[in-house]
């Protein structure tokens, strides 16, 4: 951080506000601690407590050496570098969960532990979920509409220090979930699992978020609100409202882990979808689309193909999103009005999804060369392709008629992927392979080759993954509903768990090819943060922020 | 709470969504090709290409 | 309306205003008639809440991540219907909070579970599930028949439960550590046990351990009791009332 400009000696009044409340935490976490009798209410307590006294500590040694100024003169980049790095170390945690869960059910005898309990399917799924959705992408988002916002409102970050409350409060929610699931803390909400005194925390740092947002909004010197930030907020407040309403609940007592949902039956169903295809819409759809809009023009060199375009885009995609839940719920005992009305939707949603991903595609036109040289275009490209491919896929999944064959089976799985792996993944990879060199100021990524070696091993991983998915899918779909000549179920439930064996062994594969990928990318970042600095000054062709000055 | 039946529910959410959308879709249209707001998006298309190393501060 | 468009343009809190009402009122049209339209949940008779021991198993259920492979939602489609039973009513869910619909289905539907295989089958198949089905990809669950069950908390979950208005009545809760300990042993007197939860409850010991009560008793009075309290004798699926 360079954040030596001030002379004054009294603490800045941010810092110490940050201090204050971290110590009022730390005093209530012991509290609760020392007060329950819930063993793992205990277990999160004392995490808490951990994080909150190791948090005074470093704060006391940074407040006491003048640390901890926020010049208005310079861009807060220190938590974005943060950022970086725990989106490159949460991606290769939540992908080696992935792996590991798809192991299991490739070589059921090898990958289970009867004596440990803790490593079944069942509790390191919501971590390998949780692991690339939220800590994964939600780091890859946080970071860059923390770059995103400073660049485009020319304004240095609101908050002074709580932009750090808001980095690491936000890894203390994801151990405390990760570890909650492994010791067996949920609440069995599918993408929402962690109970409510995590869920209470990740409020907490989820407001503060918002409002060093909206406070760096406040402050900007350009006149308008880019589009990027348009997604980067709806994505942000309505993350809050899903998250709030979903995570209703009734705490059995004051000092335990274990709640009760507020809602029952068909109302906790659709509340939970709405919810679940919502993180979708608003998490890995509006956010990525913000990053969309900044990283893929600002690498290509080409303004945003059609700026009225995005706007249509925004707004006709927040508001058909937001009613497509029910398509989760096709033939269900959720009323028949209610499932009509989320396939309509859904089927509409098509549009903004492609008007977003044409608008993405045709920036890079007058720079399609840059396709073939330069590998980060491409994964960008790419990655918008999938997310065309997956929203074409998803509105003809949402078909009450497709939907009974595809609802419950592996087919759901694949698409889910293509457009994690493919659109979340790749625009993140790309976002980050971009950031690197600009946050530490070096003029090019340490090897274009590596980035290459990521590009087509994750790629060809992927495609492993869904076209296993798909072929798995429709057969278990199709072996269910088969009939023999007599009338009868032709094949047991087991019969169709067999027949997948293969399916799930290229899925594995296809999996640990992308995790590669990804350790591979994480090393040529390293390498590229230890290559000597380019000079401040200093013109190249290859580095995008630098040649750009000249363009003004 | 008497006359809220399956009916009354199903036509009203399907009706009215698709009016409230339209609304809103024309509302986003006529934004985006209002003709005093075409100079702004030329700029704003091209904002994340006029890059800054610091911020703008008033001296 | 340029002005007004400006301000929407130039000031985040409107535009946050506008987010909101956008994404908000799709979800209210769509959610709150569940609250409030009467044939949205089915009137059948059997339906009753969990026992202190099924809550407790279904509490298991819930921490292992059971949902994330199994559905517990039977779709009217001929096939499902045939492999699983009768197709699930809404009302059988009514006391679940949190659902548990699930949305995959790597292993079979449980919603009619109960009764389709022995207690020593669901034992011997969670203990170690390739022993009874070579081909499952289940993970083996040894561990819940060596731990004994905590219910502790059970009182206070099944009053957190009525503040949620699930019909728990001040007797259940009083006796709940009672009933849990009587629904277990086989030689208990029953009778306080059905009169509070009705005749038809299981009441055996689940896990073939008689000395002790274990976390798979708990789970094996959950998965036996999985949708056999609707009497499908005497719903009428095709009744006009029943029909959505």
């Amino acid at each position: 951080m360079s954040t030596q400009s001030a002379t004054s000696k009294a603490a800045p009044l941010d810092a110490v506000l940050l201090f204050v409340t971290t110590g009022l935490l730390a005093f209530g976490a012991l509290l609760a601690t020392a007060l329950s009798d819930d063993r793992l209410f205990r277990f999160q307590g004392w995490m808490f407590l951990g994080a909150f006294v190791i948090a005074l500590l470093v704060m006391t040694v940074a407040i006491t050496s003048g640390r901890l100024r926020s010049p208005e003169n310079a861009y807060a980049d220190g938590v974005v570098r943060a950022g970086v790095i725990a989106t490159m170390f949460w991606a290769i945690v939540g992908l080696l969960a992935g792996v590991v869960i798809a192991a299991q059910l490739s070589w059921p005898a090898v990958f289970y532990f009867p004596e440990h309990g803790w490593l079944n399917f069942g509790r390191l799924r919501p971590l390998h979920t949780s692991g690339v959705v939220f800590a994964f992408g939600g780091n890859a988002l946080i970071a860059t509409s923390f770059y995103v916002v400073q660049r485009t409102c020319r304004a240095r970050l609101a908050g002074g220090v709580w932009p750090w409350f808001v980095f690491w409060g936000y890894q203390l929610f994801i151990v405390l979930a990760a570890t909650g699931y492994l010791a067996g803390i949920t609440q069995s909400r599918e993408y929402a699992e962690p109970e409510w005194v995590v869920d209470l925390w990740l409020t907490a740092v989820w407001v503060a978020y918002l409002f060093i947002f909206l406070g760096t909004l406040w402050k900007r010197k350009e006149p308008h609100i880019y589009v990027a930030n348009w997604f980067y907020l709806a994505f942000i407040v309505t993350i809050a409202l899903l998250h709030i309403v979903n995570n209703l609940a009734v705490p059995i007592n004051g000092l335990s882990s274990r709640s009760v949902s507020l809602f029952a039956g068909v109302q906790d169903a659709l509340i939970q979808w709405w919810y679940g295809h919502n993180a979708v819409g608003f998490l890995l759809t509006a956010g990525f689309l913000a990053m969309m809009y900044y990283f893929v023009p600002k690498r290509a060199e080409r303004p945003v193909y059609s700026y009225r375009l995005s706007i249509v885009h925004f707004w006709s995609l927040i508001f058909i999103y937001i009613w497509a839940g029910p398509h989760h719920l096709h033939y269900t005992a959720l009323p028949q009005w209610a499932q009509t009305l989320g396939m309509t939707f859904s089927i509409m949603l098509w549009m903004p999804s492609w008007g977003g991903m044409i608008n993405g595609l045709m920036t890079l036109s007058g720079a399609w060369d840059k396709l073939r040289t330069d590998p980060v275009i491409r994964m960008m490209a790419v990655s918008i392709a999938f997310y065309g491919m997956s929203t074409f896929e998803g509105p003809l999944m949402s078909i009450r008629e497709v939907n009974s064959l595809s609802h419950y089976t592996d087919w759901t799985i694949g698409h889910v992927h293509s457009g994690a792996l493919g659109w979340v993944g790749f625009i993140s990879f790309g976002a980050m392979y971009c950031l690197v060199p600009w946050l530490w100021k070096k003029e090019k990524l340490y090897s274009n080759r590596l980035a290459e070696w990521h590009f087509w091993i994750a790629t060809l991983g992927i495609l492993l993954y869904i076209c296993a998915m798909w072929v798995s899918g429709v057969m278990e779909g199709l072996m269910w509903r088969e009939y023999t000549p007599q009338g009868f179920l032709a094949n047991s439930f087991v019969e169709t768990v067999a027949a997948k064996h293969i399916e799930n062994v290229i899925r594995t594969i296809g999996g640990l090819m992308y995790l590669s990928g990804a350790v591979i990318m994480s090393y040529n970042l390293w390498r590229t943060v230890r290559m000597p600095s380019s000079a401040p000054s200093a013109q190249s062709l290859t580095a995008p922020a630098p040649a750009l000055i000249a363009a003004e | 709470m008497s006359e809220l039946t399956y009916e009354t529910v199903a036509r009203f959410a399907q009706q009215g969504g698709l009016i409230y959308f339209s609304a809103i879709f024309a509302c986003g249209v006529a934004y985006a090709l209002w003709p005093r707001n075409r100079a702004a998006f030329k700029r704003l298309a091209s904002l994340p290409l006029q890059d800054h190393e610091a911020p703008d501060v008033e001296a | 309306m340029w002005k007004h468009h400006t301000k929407l343009e130039r000031h985040s809190l409107p535009l946050v205003i506008a987010i909101l009402i956008v994404v908000s009122i799709g979800g209210i049209v769509e959610i709150a008639p569940l609250f409030y339209l009467e044939s949205t949940i089915e009137k059948v008779e059997g339906v009753r809440p969990y026992t202190p021991l099924e809550l407790e198993g279904r509490d298991i259920y819930i921490r292992e991540g059971c949902y994330t492979c199994h559905s517990q939602m039977i779709r009217p489609l001929r096939d499902e219907v045939e492999r699983y039973g009768h197709y699930s009513l809404a009302a059988e869910s009514m006391y679940d909070h949190p659902f548990q619909w699930g949305s995959k289905r790597t292993g079979p539907d449980l919603a009619r579970v109960g009764g389709k295989y022995s207690d020593s089958w669901h034992t011997d198949h969670l203990i170690d599930p390739r022993s009874v089905v070579p081909e499952s990809v289940m993970p083996p669950y040894a561990f819940l028949a060596k731990k004994t069950l905590d219910y502790g908390a059970i009182e206070d979950k099944i009053r957190a439960m009525t503040r949620v208005g699930v019909p728990y009545t001040q007797d259940m809760i009083d006796n709940a550590k009672e009933d849990l300990e009587t629904q277990a042993d086989p030689f208990a007197a029953p009778t306080k046990l059905q009169n509070r939860y009705g005749g038809k409850v299981l009441q055996r010991d689940f896990d073939g351990d008689p000395d002790r009560l274990t976390e798979m008793d708990a789970l094996v009075a959950y998965l036996q009791m999985l949708g056999g309290l609707v009497d499908f004798s005497t719903y009428q699926a095709e009744a006009p009332e029943n029909r959505r």
